[in-house]
Parts: structure tokens; sequence; C-alpha cells
């Protein structure tokens, strides 16, 4: 079972959600989790993994053999991205703009392009006291492009695993473009956190159109519950959208978060709740 | 005229509440009619919410574009397929077809399609807008769920507004920006001459704080700092304030963690014009104080 937790608008909780879930998880199943946030990782600093694995990671850009080549310019037309030019007998390449799809190599009539891994991340995994395989990836700064980071990261079996888990959770970077369609993609199940206010409900229409249109079952957590108003209540109400838990608003968890700690350590009043939030998850996979 | 953008690294941390803010204290001050505004988050683009503008211009933004294969003229020899490297392309039933949600618009398989029965297809990817706000024109942008190219349609936003902001002789574009350090972040930076950080005394936001002032240095651009809901963890606070002492960032000021912001943002207000003497209002005033001082200060910027 693959869980993504993600929510549009930045700071609702998607962190606090899907680190809890993991550790409750954990304690009856075998858990996978990945960060996939790769410009701002964070769930590292709740869940505490012993890093042993890292990798560097990025995509293949092209390198012109000046002996080879004739200068023809065919890799620079077929190039969408305007990441080849060629001036007079020079081939000029804009590494920032390349996606490395490859499609100047395969054009090349001289075979004069040669492709070199161009590295824009790393890869990190380990595991925590919990038991969790955790897995990250860290996008370089300075780098324009999550994506490719984000489909090594998923595919990514480091740490030595002897089997799938049963439960693999996805904590989704904010926003509502590429990276987190890619997080989303290939998953069973979106967990949206949102909060009650203005800015989280229009954040969380963006996500859920994301789920709709990936065809995936989803279902909501309203964090800091009591503050705002209730027009998210009303629009999961209109659309159908399952509210399976929510968090009220508390100084204390607010405060306990900002130190590191995760929410079920901080209140482990959470945990039995938690362990419905999953099991309400399996359930809506199972009909 | 002068460009400042809004940043945060984490999300969640109060970029737009203290934009709007700024908004609101500018149309008070020596910037009184002088702003234009941008909202750079296109995929979370709510500074329209507070500020709750009349819509003036809206088009179209077509952002790249997605293979389609004709399958009257394609042969199923799955060429395409295995040139793809984004896996976008999946064999159904013996038939070819594109995942228009994974392609990336690269054309690999254009060109490699014996019987050239692939075509590009150009997609609309969001709408851009300008709108007329109490507190200035603004320039925003709507980016489809799930839609490419947010970066160029930062890039959109920001250029449009700047022109405006010069073609009316206004001398501030204030920039909301997006969350994290990837494109869209490189396209808000991208110009401006001061970048204000919005943080928060959290693991999280400490983290992810270090990585946009890493961010914002790798492009050049003069970075300031201001600390929201300070009082969650007071040590955090130091944390942050050591870091960039030692870094050499100027702190503007801390912002105390009130619930009054929430209430603003339901009124569809400024939390400086909802509540003025709220603890977070006066906190925001007074780091625009500050800010406007700096931005003044035309030497400092040129450093």
């Amino acid at each position: 079972m693959r869980i993504v937790v993600a929510s549009g608008k930045g700071g609702t909780g998607k962190t606090t959600v899907a680190t809890s879930l993991a550790l409750v998880a954990a304690q009856q199943h075998t858990v996978c989790f990945r960060d996939c946030d790769v410009e701002a990782p964070n769930a590292a600093l709740f869940l505490h993994p012993a890093f042993d694995t890292h990798r560097e990671v990025g995509i293949l850009i092209p390198q012109i053999d000046a002996q080879q080549c004739t200068y023809c310019g065919k890799c620079a037309r077929v190039c969408q991205f305007n990441a080849i030019a060629i001036v007079g007998k020079k081939a000029l390449i804009f590494p920032e703009l390349c996606h490395g799809c490859g499609s100047c190599t395969l054009v090349c009539p001289e075979q004069a392009i040669s492709e070199r891994l161009a590295v824009s991340g790393a890869l990190d995994s380990g595991v925590t006291p919990e038991g969790i395989v955790f897995a990250q990836g860290v996008m370089d700064v300075g780098q324009p492009m999550a994506v490719p980071i984000l489909r090594e990261l998923k595919e990514w079996s480091a740490t030595d695993v002897t089997a799938a888990p049963d439960i693999e959770i996805r904590d989704a970077p904010p926003g509502a473009s590429c990276p987190v369609v890619e997080t989303m993609r290939g998953a069973d199940f979106v967990l949206l956190v949102t909060e009650p206010t203005p800015f989280g409900l229009h954040d969380l229409k963006q996500v859920a159109a994301i789920a709709g249109q990936l065809g995936l079952p989803a279902g909501v957590v309203i964090n800091r519950d009591g503050i705002g108003d209730d027009s998210v209540g009303a629009y999961c109400a209109e659309n159908a959208l399952p509210i399976l838990l929510r968090i009220p608003m508390q100084r204390e968890i607010a405060e306990a978060i900002a130190r590191g700690h995760s929410l079920v350590e901080t209140v482990p009043e959470y945990r039995p709740l938690f362990s419905n939030l999953l099991d309400q998850i399996s359930a809506r996979l199972d009909t | 005229m002068k460009q400042l953008v809004i940043l945060s690294g984490k999300g969640g941390t109060g970029k737009t509440s203290v934009t709007a803010a700024f908004a609101h204290l500018a149309s008070l001050g020596p910037f009184a009619d002088q702003v234009v505004l941008a909202d750079a988050d296109v995929d979370a683009a709510n500074l329209q919410l507070v500020l709750r503008p009349q819509l003036r211009e809206q088009e179209e933004f077509r952002g790249g574009q997605v293979a389609l294969i004709d399958q009257d003229t394609c042969v199923r020899c799955g060429d395409c397929e295995s040139v793809c490297r984004f896996a976008a392309i999946d064999e159904n039933t013996g038939d070819y077809v594109v995942d228009p949600i994974a392609c990336d618009g690269c054309a690999a398989c254009v060109y490699q399609c014996p019987t050239g029965s692939i075509a590009m297809q150009e997609q609309v990817v969001g709408t851009f807008s300008v709108s007329d706000s109490r507190y200035g024109p603004l320039y925003h942008a709507d980016l489809f769920p799930g839609g490419e190219n947010s970066g160029k349609l930062v890039t959109l936003v920001k250029q449009r507004a700047r022109a405006r902001a010069l073609d009316d002789q206004r001398q501030l574009l204030l920039v909301d920006g997006p969350p994290g350090i990837g494109c869209p972040v490189i396209s808000a930076v991208s110009g401006a001459d001061l970048a204000l950080m919005v943080t928060e005394p959290t693991v999280a936001g400490i983290h992810d704080l270090r990585r946009t002032l890493d961010t914002v240095r790798h492009f050049g651009v003069r970075a300031l700092v201001c600390i929201n809901k300070a009082d969650l963890y007071p040590a955090g606070v130091q944390e942050i304030e050591s870091y960039c002492h030692a870094h050499g960032i100027t702190t503007l000021g801390s912002i105390p963690f009130d619930l009054t912001v929430a209430d603003a943002m339901v009124a569809g207000e400024a939390i400086t014009s909802y509540r003025p003497g709220s603890p977070a209002g006066l906190a925001i005033s007074a780091v625009w104080e500050r800010l406007t001082a700096t931005l003044m200060d035309v030497e400092t910027l040129a450093n």
C-alpha cells in the first residue's frame, strides 16, 4: 500500500502527519518512508534514520566530440529546450536547460554525442530506530529541476531490505505542479493535509484535482482544527472527500514540532487515532 | 524601481500574510501608490485571497507541449516507448498511447517515429491575470493542477509586473515568492534587489532557511531575515540569529505566533489593517519600518 501525504499549501503539517503515520504503522508492519520534498526535505529531522547509503543522481546530458561534429545543427533543432546552440564552428551546451531526454544523441548523424551524468542532487537512505526504511532525495542548491531526483528516489531501494514493505509513505512537496504529480504517480492513496483557512482550502482544491486526474482515492486530514473557518469541511462534504482525522490547534503541539518531536511522541493519545487513520485508508482501498 | 521578493524555503511560514501586510503598510507611507504586486507562487496563488482584487485582464498560459500519436498511421513498432525516458508512453493492447501527465514534451519520440505518426501539441497549463487591488496593481497566475513550467509562468508574471512598474514609474515591485528552492524560486529571485526570508524557529524552518539563503546567495541577491512565530521555540530563534550573524545577514526582527493572522485571512484582509494593534500586526509594522529604511538606502543595495 503506497500512501502519498500532500497538501498544496506549505506548512499545513504534511511531514507531521506522514512521520506520525509511519511511526504508528511501523509497530505492526514493515514500513518504507520516502521524503519526496527534495527541495526542502525535513522528515529525517523527526524520524532520525541512521543514513548508511548515499548516491549522487542527476540527468544524462550531452557532450559533443568536436573531432566528429560537422556542425550540421540537427541536435539543436530537435532540442525542445534550447539547450544546444551551434554557432559557426562551435557547439554550445547549456546544461541548466537540458531535460536529459537523449533526443540529440539519437539524431546525431555522426554519433558525435555521448552522455554524462550531470549531478543535481543525492539520495540517502538508512533505517530509523523503529525499523522504518527511510530514503530521501536532496536537490543541490541552484538546481532547477526536482523531478529527475524524485524519479530516482521512487525506484530506489539501496538499504538492505529483504522484501517489499507492507506500507510505503511518501511525503510530498508543497504546491501543485510537476513534482507533486510525480510523487503521486504509482501511489494507491492520497492523504491531503490541510488547515481550515482560505489558503488551506484554495490549495487543497488544487491537489485534490491532481489526485482526481490520476484516478487516486483521497482522504483529508484537517490540521489546526478550530482556527479559520469551516469552509474546508463544507468543501469536503460537497465533493465527497472523507475527512479521516482532525487535529485541533494546540500550542503545545506546535512547540513540540518546532523542537523536532513527532506528534505521536508528544501526545501519545494520537497513536490510536493514527492507527485508526491507517485502518480507514486500507478499508477504503479494499472496497 | 526596486524589487523585493519574499521567500522562506519551508512552506507555511507566513510569506503571503507578511506580503499582504507589507502591501497595506506601503499604501500608508512613502511608498503610497508606488507599489506593483506580483504573486510568484503560481501553483498556490493565495495573495488574491487576501487582497480580493478586481480582475482586469486574463489570458491563457501555454507552457510546453505533449506528444500525440496518430493511431491511424502508427505501425505499432514501439520505438517511441523505448526512446522515452519519462515512461510516458504505454502499450495498451497493441496500441501505443501517451500519458500527457508524464510526457515531458521533449519530442524525442517525434524524431524517432519511422512513420511520422507523432506530433507535439501545445498545452494550456494555466492562466495569467492582471488585477487592481486596494494596494496597487496585482500580477498573478494560476497554474492548472499538475501543470508544467511553473518557472516560466513565474517569469511571465514578474516581467509584466516589472514593465508595469516602469511604465507607471512606481518605485517598488513586491513579489510574493513560492516555497522550496527549485525553478519557480529561481525565477522569483532573478532580478530582485533584495530577498526577505520569512522563517520560523522550527527545526524544519531553520533547515530550509539555510538552503534558501544558499540559493539566494548563489544568484547574487542580498538577503534579509525576519522570524515569524518567534515565541514557539526561543532556542530556535537564537540559532537563526547566530547563523545570520555568522554569515553577515541582517535580521529585521521577530513576529510572535498570533492566531489573529488566521482570522485576518478569513476576513480577506491584511493583518495590519484587520487588527493593527494585534501582536503580529505591531511586529510586522516594525519589520516593515526597518525594511523600508534598507530599501531606501540605495548604497546598501549596491553592495
